[in-house]
């Protein structure tokens, strides 16, 4: 006769050890690579993964938990870029002085992206479905060509002379806060809100869940922690061009987002992980690389459509409260079991 | 006036090539619902198919266009038995993410086997006519020529033929035409083949008019031709080619009066307005979602 009560210590126990590791990771990121355990190039791997993690995951929240199909990530990422850019070379050239300005530039590079994600999301109350994915794709061609014809910012040649800013606790600090907000934002009212919206809009709409008000917040989130991805990918390469932010990147993160599964957190930390992991593990193979890559997508849908974690969650992503709800449902199905 | 029309003649060659691979997401659009995003692949192909034909075989353009409309035609159908077919029952974006991997794979492949762009040979001896001025080029003739025999061919398929009627019967409802004794999967694979020929004929006509295949190129003609194929209704096959000239001629008419790099630009800026006045498309109907 185990009553749900008998748990809550373990619980506790729990709570406390996520925001630990956290903090562990952290200082780890910062004093391993200081002390030159690390390897420029293991570094460098790492923080490709946490820039793809905060990308996934972010597309994650419009493609998994709203259930439209956006093509248009990397043009929010492409405005995050240039614009953390800009801002650190030509309006805020304070290069080693005051370095504590760069996440400033980070979260205005964002916030940039999370204006132009508000203007999709007026566009999607019209169109939806596969009129919607159009619609992203003509936002992210726009914003390439754009970016290919302004002169100020280097135009098609590209933009130099970003100093190189971008380091592993910056990583690892940003892509915890986007797994933590988009994690906090998908369990609140507004998130179920949101996740309304995926599995029936028309239904919401007549009970009173303000769809409209759900899409803007999930696209100007999600533009947002892309633009911040961005603005962080231009710090660490030191140089971009609008080509990098063609539809080959867009295809490059819904193959993450849909190899590690819709509607997960989880699942988009491991895709991206895996993806970006196992791009570098197969290097050697040459040319073979990039054709079993998407041999290996192919078949892992024929044979797990939902990809490895679908609407599953890990239960060290779920809030405490959400926590308790799932192991008081796992233990009445034991009892069950049992009787 | 005499520029336009020179730049109108351009605009129906390039037209055409987008209307045919337009064609081909249409036809798999209106009786599966899915967008067969490898489709601009299957085009790339078709432009490999006849190089390949056109350089160590060096047979003539007629055997070369048919040739490349039948290898098309047998990968098109091979990925709809292999990779498609299987997610039939499935959550339709896993046949979505499923043919962005095979477009990728299609990609990755003939990058394998040829690394560097290839230069086309001349098929056809270019002749230049001179009416009153306007210039009309052999090629451009015989682009436009084929591109529309191939669209008259299908029409006449899908509107005259027992498989065409089962076709249609598809798109409207494809478990009772199954229960009526319709072969589904045979008209279904049959589908994918006429739309994956079109698409490798407008891979061929494409490197006659400009002699440069690289196994990117489908990426963004593919996405173009898709464009077409939303702009004219995505379903509707007249939709589809009334949506490859108009986007064939709105591009043609930028770069002549605008600078080129504006003509990405300027197209999507219209394509977006266009989604905002008509979110279904020329030709396409709004459809009623029942609850």
């Amino acid at each position: 006769m185990s009553t749900p009560k008998l748990h809550a210590p373990s619980h506790r126990h729990r709570k406390g050890m996520l925001p630990a590791l956290l903090a562990g990771g952290l200082a780890a990121s910062y004093l391993l690579p200081y002390f030159g355990v690390l390897s420029p190039y293991v570094q460098l791997i790492l923080i490709s993964v946490g820039v793809n993690i905060i990308l996934t995951s972010s597309l994650n929240l419009v493609n998994g938990y709203m259930g439209e199909f956006s093509v248009g990530h990397a043009g929010f990422m492409a405005v995050g870029a240039y614009g953390a850019a800009v801002l650190s070379v030509n309006v805020l050239p304070y290069g080693a002085a005051a370095p504590w300005l760069f996440p400033l530039a980070i979260v205005a590079g964002g916030l940039a992206a999370a204006l132009l994600g508000c203007v999709v999301a007026l566009l999607s109350f019209k169109t939806r479905g596969d009129y919607l994915a159009i619609v992203t794709l003509a936002f992210l061609m726009i914003v390439k060509s754009t970016l290919e014809n302004l002169d100020v910012v280097g135009g098609a040649r590209g933009f130099l002379g970003i100093e190189k800013l971008t380091t592993l606790p910056w990583v690892v600090a940003w892509s915890v806060a986007t797994i933590w907000v988009i994690r906090n934002l998908v369990h609140s009212r507004y998130g179920r809100d949101i996740q309304a919206v995926r599995d029936d809009e028309i239904a919401a709409n007549q009970t009173g869940v303000d769809t409209r008000r759900a899409k803007v917040l999930a696209f100007s989130v999600s533009s947002f922690f892309a633009g911040v991805a961005g603005g962080l990918l231009a710090h660490h390469l030191q140089f971009i061009n609008p080509r990098m932010f063609d539809i080959a990147k867009s295809t490059d993160m819904l193959v993450m987002v849909y190899l590690g599964g819709i509607g997960s957190l989880g699942g988009s930390i491991l895709g991206a992980t895996i993806y970006t992991l196992l791009l570098e593990a197969l290097r050697p193979l040459g040319a073979f690389r990039m054709m079993l890559m998407p041999l290996m997508l192919v078949l892992l849908m024929l044979f797990r459509p939902r990809g490895i974690m679908g609407m599953r969650e890990f239960s060290w992503l779920l809030p405490a409260c959400d926590r308790d709800a799932r192991e008081a449902a796992a233990s009445d199905v034991d009892k069950d079991g049992k009787a | 006036m005499l520029y336009v029309l020179q730049q109108t003649l351009n605009a129906l060659q390039l037209g055409s090539i987008y209307a045919l691979i337009a064609l081909g997401y249409t036809l798999v659009y209106s009786i599966l619902r899915m967008i067969n995003f490898a489709h601009g692949d299957i085009f790339m192909v078709g432009g490999f198919v006849c190089f390949a034909a056109a350089t160590y075989l060096q047979l003539p353009f007629a055997v070369t266009l048919l040739l490349a409309m039948g290898c098309t035609a047998i990968l098109g159908a091979g990925l709809e038995r292999l990779a498609y077919r299987p997610l039939r029952d499935a959550p339709r974006v896993s046949a979505v993410i499923t043919a962005l991997g095979c477009g990728i794979f299609l990609e990755h492949f003939v990058l394998w086997l040829s690394p560097y762009p290839q230069h086309v040979p001349a098929l056809l001896q270019n002749q230049t006519w001179s009416l009153g001025g306007l210039s009309v080029s052999s090629i451009q003739t015989a682009i436009v020529a084929i591109a529309v025999a191939l669209m008259l061919v299908l029409d006449f398929i899908v509107q005259r033929t027992m498989l065409g009627l089962a076709m249609r019967g598809i798109s409207m409802d494809m478990k009772a035409v199954a229960l009526m004794g319709v072969p589904v999967d045979l008209v279904i694979s049959s589908t994918f083949a006429f739309g994956a020929a079109l698409g490798g004929a407008a891979g061929v006509l494409y490197s006659l008019a400009y002699p440069v295949v690289d196994p990117y190129m489908g990426v963004l003609m593919g996405w173009k031709a898709f464009i077409a194929a939303v702009l004219g209704g995505i379903g509707h096959i007249r939709g589809a080619v009334l949506g490859g000239f108009l986007l064939g001629a709105v591009e043609i008419l930028v770069t002549a009066f605008l600078p080129s790099t504006y003509r990405d630009l300027t197209v999507f800026t219209l394509l977006l307005m266009l989604l905002i006045v008509r979110p279904h498309g020329i030709l396409g109907r709004p459809t009623l979602q029942k609850v």
